[in-house]
C-alpha cells in the first residue's frame, strides 16, 4: 500500500480536537489539542501543528474528510461523516477482527456493531447525559481531588468498591461526598465511580448487543480502572486501542484515502 | 418608484406543493370558530380524547373539541415550552405528557395560539390512548366544574375475550345514555347509523390518501399526513371531512399520473413511529429529503383508519365500541410487530426511524424491543431519536443531527 496518497481526518469533538494522517494507508502521525471555542480555527490549527510536526508540505494532502459534532464547520474538508462511521472504520483498520467498538469521549459515550468488512449495523448513543461520559469522571475526580490519571490506578487498590446508586451526575457528586465524609476509603470510592460508569455503558451495549472481540477507543480508554470495571460488567475482554483518542481522526483518514482510490 | 417585484418563487418547490392544504386550513378555521362560538349558537361542546368514539357526540349535534388537537397545534405553532413551564409553575411534573401540561395551562391562561379551547359542557375521556388522559380529564372536570364520562377500554394482550367486548359494548349504551342526560334529548338511533356511516366512510378515504404512498416515488410524505391528520381526529362522521379527503385522493392519483413525488430524488423509503415531533417537521423532513429519503408512511396517522376491517357498518356503535379498544396503542408488542411488518412491506420500507417520546409513555414503551424484533426478522436497520412531541427542551438539534446523518450513512454503506 506504499502509493504515498496523503490523507487528513480531523476528529472535532467537543472538548478536544483530533487529527490524523495517513501515508499509503499506515498512520503517520496524530495529535489532540483543545477544541476551544472556535471548531474551525481548532481543525486548522491542529492540522497545521501536525503537519508542521511531519513535515508535510499542506499541498501534498489529496483528500480530508472531517468528523465530530464540529464535522460540518471545517470547510476545507472534502467530505464530512458522523463519528459512528468513523470509528467503526478506525477500529476496523486497527483490528479487522472488531466486531464491536465502545467509544466514551468527554461528552458522550457510544456503541457500534460492525460486521467483518466493517460496516456499521447498529448503533447507540447517550448525549443526554454525563454519566456514563468522561465528564462524570472528571466531576469526580474533582470532589476526591484526585488526579485523572490516578484515578485509573486506584481501582486495582480497592477491596471494595462503594455503591453509588444515582444515576445522575449532580446527585452522584453529593453522594461520594457523604461517602467521603463518612471515612470510605479513596480507593473504594474511585471503584464506585468507574463501576458506575461501567454499568451505564454496559446497558447502553446490551441494548446493541455486544459482539466480541470488542475495542474500546475515546479518551476514557485511557483509564485502566474505567475498563476493567467494564471488563467485569460485560464478562468480555476489551481490546484497548493503542490509538484510543485519535481512533475516529484515524477512521475519517481511511475514508478520505477510500474517497480518493 | 414603483413596487419591487414579488420574490421570485422555486417552480420546482412549488410544482410539489398540496393545492388542498388551503381548503383544509379553510375547514379547520371554521371549525374552531363555530366551536368557540357555539354558546352564542346554543350548542354544546364536549371535550373529547382524540381516540374516544365522537360519532354519537355528532349524531347528538354536540360539538367535539379535542385538547390533544389543541395541544398539536400548541406544539407547530412553537408555544410549547412557555406553556410546559407555566404547567410546572403550577405545580405539574415534567415528566407529565406535554399535551396535558401545555392544555392545562392554556386553560389557565387563555394561552396559545387561538387564545385557549372553548369551555366544555362535559368530558368524555377514552383510556384507549393512555391513563394520563384520566387524571387530565379529572383536573379538567373539577376546574371547569362538569361531567365526565368515562369510557374503560382493557389493554389487547393477544385475545379479546367475550367480557371484554360485553363489558366495553355495555358502556357505550351508558355513554348513550349519559348523552341524553347532558344533552336533554332522546338519542336518534338512525341519525347514529348515518353519522357511523360518513365514519367509516371517511376512514376508508383516509387509508386510500395514505395507501397512495405506497407508489414510488410517494407523492406525500409521512410529513403531509402529519398535517392531514387532523380532520379524521376532529371531524369524522360529517360530510366535510368526505369531501375534503376524496379531493385530496384525487389530488394525489393527479400526481402519481404525472410523476410528482414529495422528496425530488427518492432513493430511501423510511417508516416513522410514534407521535410527530410537532415543532420540528419542518426540519425533519428537510433534514431527511437532504439524503434522499422520504418518510413514506407512519404507525400514527393510520391509528383512525387502522382498525376499519373491525367495523360493520350496518351496526355501526357495537363494532365501533370493540374497533376504539383495538387501536394501536392500546394492544401488545406482539400485534404491534404484526402491523410493523404489514406496513414495512406494504410501503417497502428501507429503514424504520422510532422516535422515542419522552411524553407519551404508552406509544414509547416496548420501542426498543420492536426496534430488535424489526432487525433481526426483517433486517432493517432502525434508528431511535429521543425527543418530545411538544416540549422543545427534549430536543437536541446537533445531537439528532448527528444520529440521522449517521444512521443513512449505514442505510447507504
Ligand atoms: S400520553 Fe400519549 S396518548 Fe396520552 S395524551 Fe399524551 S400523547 Fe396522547
Amino acid at each position: 500500500m506504499n502509493d504515498q496518497i496523503i490523507t487528513v481526518g480531523i476528529d472535532i469533538g467537543s472538548i478536544t480536537a483530533k487529527a490524523a494522517v495517513l501515508n499509503g494507508g499506515s498512520i503517520i502521525g496524530s495529535r489532540v489539542q483543545f477544541t476551544g471555542y472556535n471548531a474551525k480555527k481548532a481543525g486548522r490549527d491542529v492540522l497545521d501543528a501536525l503537519l508542521a510536526d511531519l513535515g508535510i508540505e499542506a499541498d501534498r494532502i489529496t483528500a480530508i474528510v472531517s468528523t465530530g459534532y464540529g464535522r460540518n464547520n471545517i470547510d476545507f474538508a472534502d467530505k464530512a461523516v458522523t463519528e459512528i462511521t468513523c470509528h467503526g472504520a478506525g477500529a476496523h483498520f486497527v483490528n479487522p477482527e472488531i466486531r464491536f467498538v465502545i467509544d466514551v469521549g468527554g461528552q458522550d459515550s457510544k456503541v457500534i456493531r460492525l460486521d467483518e468488512n466493517g460496516k456499521v449495523t447498529d448503533f447507540a448513543m447517550n448525549d443526554k447525559c454525563a454519566a456514563g461520559t468522561g465528564r462524570f469522571l472528571e466531576v469526580m475526580a474533582r470532589a476526591l481531588e484526585v488526579d485523572l490519571d490516578e484515578f485509573g490506578s486506584l481501582y486495582a487498590r480497592s477491596d471494595h468498591p462503594a455503591r453509588i446508586s444515582s444515576i445522575c451526575t449532580v446527585f452522584a457528586e453529593s453522594e461520594v461526598i457523604s461517602l467521603i465524609s463518612k471515612g470510605e476509603s479513596r480507593e473504594n470510592i474511585v471503584a464506585g465511580i468507574q463501576e458506575s460508569v461501567a454499568s451505564r455503558i454496559s446497558a447502553m451495549a446490551r441494548r446493541v448487543g455486544v459482539a466480541p472481540p470488542v475495542m474500546m477507543t475515546g479518551g476514557v480508554a485511557k483509564n485502566i480502572g474505567a475498563v476493567e470495571a467494564l471488563r467485569k460488567k460485560l464478562e468480555t475482554d476489551i481490546e484497548v486501542s493503542e490509538y484510543a483518542q485519535v481512533n475516529g481522526a484515524i477512521g475519517a483518514a481511511i475514508l478520505a484515502r477510500r474517497l480518493v482510490m | 418608484m414603483a413596487d419591487a417585484p414579488e420574490k421570485a418563487r422555486d417552480p420546482e418547490k412549488e410544482k410539489r406543493k398540496i393545492k388542498s392544504v388551503s381548503k383544509m386550513k379553510e375547514i379547520m378555521t371554521n371549525y374552531y370558530i363555530e366551536a368557540k362560538t357555539a354558546r352564542d349558537s346554543g350548542k354544546k361542546v364536549a371535550w373529547i380524547t382524540s381516540g374516544g368514539p365522537v360519532e354519537p357526540l355528532i349524531a347528538m349535534d354536540v360539538i367535539p373539541v379535542y385538547p390533544e388537537n389543541h395541544g398539536a397545534m400548541i406544539g407547530a405553532s412553537k408555544m410549547g415550552v412557555d406553556l410546559c413551564e407555566k404547567a410546572e409553575e403550577m405545580g405539574y411534573s415534567r415528566d407529565l405528557c406535554s399535551y396535558a401540561r401545555a392544555d392545562i395551562a392554556s386553560a389557565a391562561t387563555n394561552g396559545g395560539p387561538i387564545g385557549g379551547l372553548p369551555e366544555p359542557d362535559f368530558l368524555v375521556c377514552c383510556n384507549n390512548i393512555c391513563g394520563t388522559v384520566l387524571k387530565w380529564y379529572e383536573v379538567a372536570a373539577r376546574y371547569y366544574n362538569v361531567p365526565l364520562f368515562i369510557l374503560d377500554t382493557p389493554f389487547v394482550h393477544r385475545e379479546f375475550s367475550d367480557a371484554a367486548r360485553d363489558y366495553v359494548i355495555r358502556q357505550i349504551y351508558e355513554y348513550i345514555d349519559f348523552l341524553e342526560v347532558q344533552c336533554g334529548k332522546k338519542a336518534d338511533f338512525d341519525r347514529m347509523q348515518e353519522v357511523g356511516k360518513l365514519s367509516v366512510e371517511s376512514m376508508r378515504l383516509w387509508q386510500a390518501v395514505l395507501d397512495v404512498a405506497a407508489h414510488k416515488p410517494a407523492p406525500m410524505s409521512a410529513f403531509d399526513a402529519f398535517f392531514h391528520l387532523a380532520l379524521i381526529v376532529t371531524l369524522r362522521g360529517k360530510p366535510v371531512v368526505v369531501d375534503y379527503y376524496q379531493g385530496l385522493l384525487d389530488e394525489m392519483n393527479e400526481r402519481i399520473r404525472d410523476g410528482i413525488a414529495m422528496v425530488p430524488n427518492e432513493k430511501y423509503r423510511l417508516l416513522w413511529d410514534n407521535l410527530p415531533i410537532w415543532y420540528k417537521t419542518k426540519w425533519l423532513s428537510e433534514k431527511f429529503a437532504s439524503h434522499d429519503a422520504c418518510l413514506v408512511a407512519d404507525t400514527y396517522t393510520s391509528a383512525w383508519s387502522g382498525v376499519l376491517p373491525l367495523i360493520d357498518e350496518n351496526n355501526f356503535l357495537e363494532t365501533m365500541s370493540v374497533a376504539y379498544t383495538k387501536i394501536y396503542i392500546n394492544i401488545s408488542i406482539d400485534l404491534m410487530i404484526d402491523k410493523l411488518r404489514e406496513m414495512i412491506r406494504k410501503y417497502d420500507a428501507d429503514g424504520l426511524v422510532m422516535h422515542s417520546n419522552r411524553s407519551c409513555k404508552p406509544y414509547s414503551l416496548g420501542q426498543y424491543d420492536l426496534q430488535k424484533m424489526v432487525m433481526k426478522e426483517l433486517k432493517i436497520p432502525t434508528l431511535i431519536i429521543e425527543a418530545d412531541m411538544v416540549d422543545e427542551r427534549q430536543f437536541s438539534e446537533s445531537q439528532i443531527d448527528t444520529r440521522i446523518d449517521a444512521f443513512m450513512e449505514t442505510l447507504k454503506s
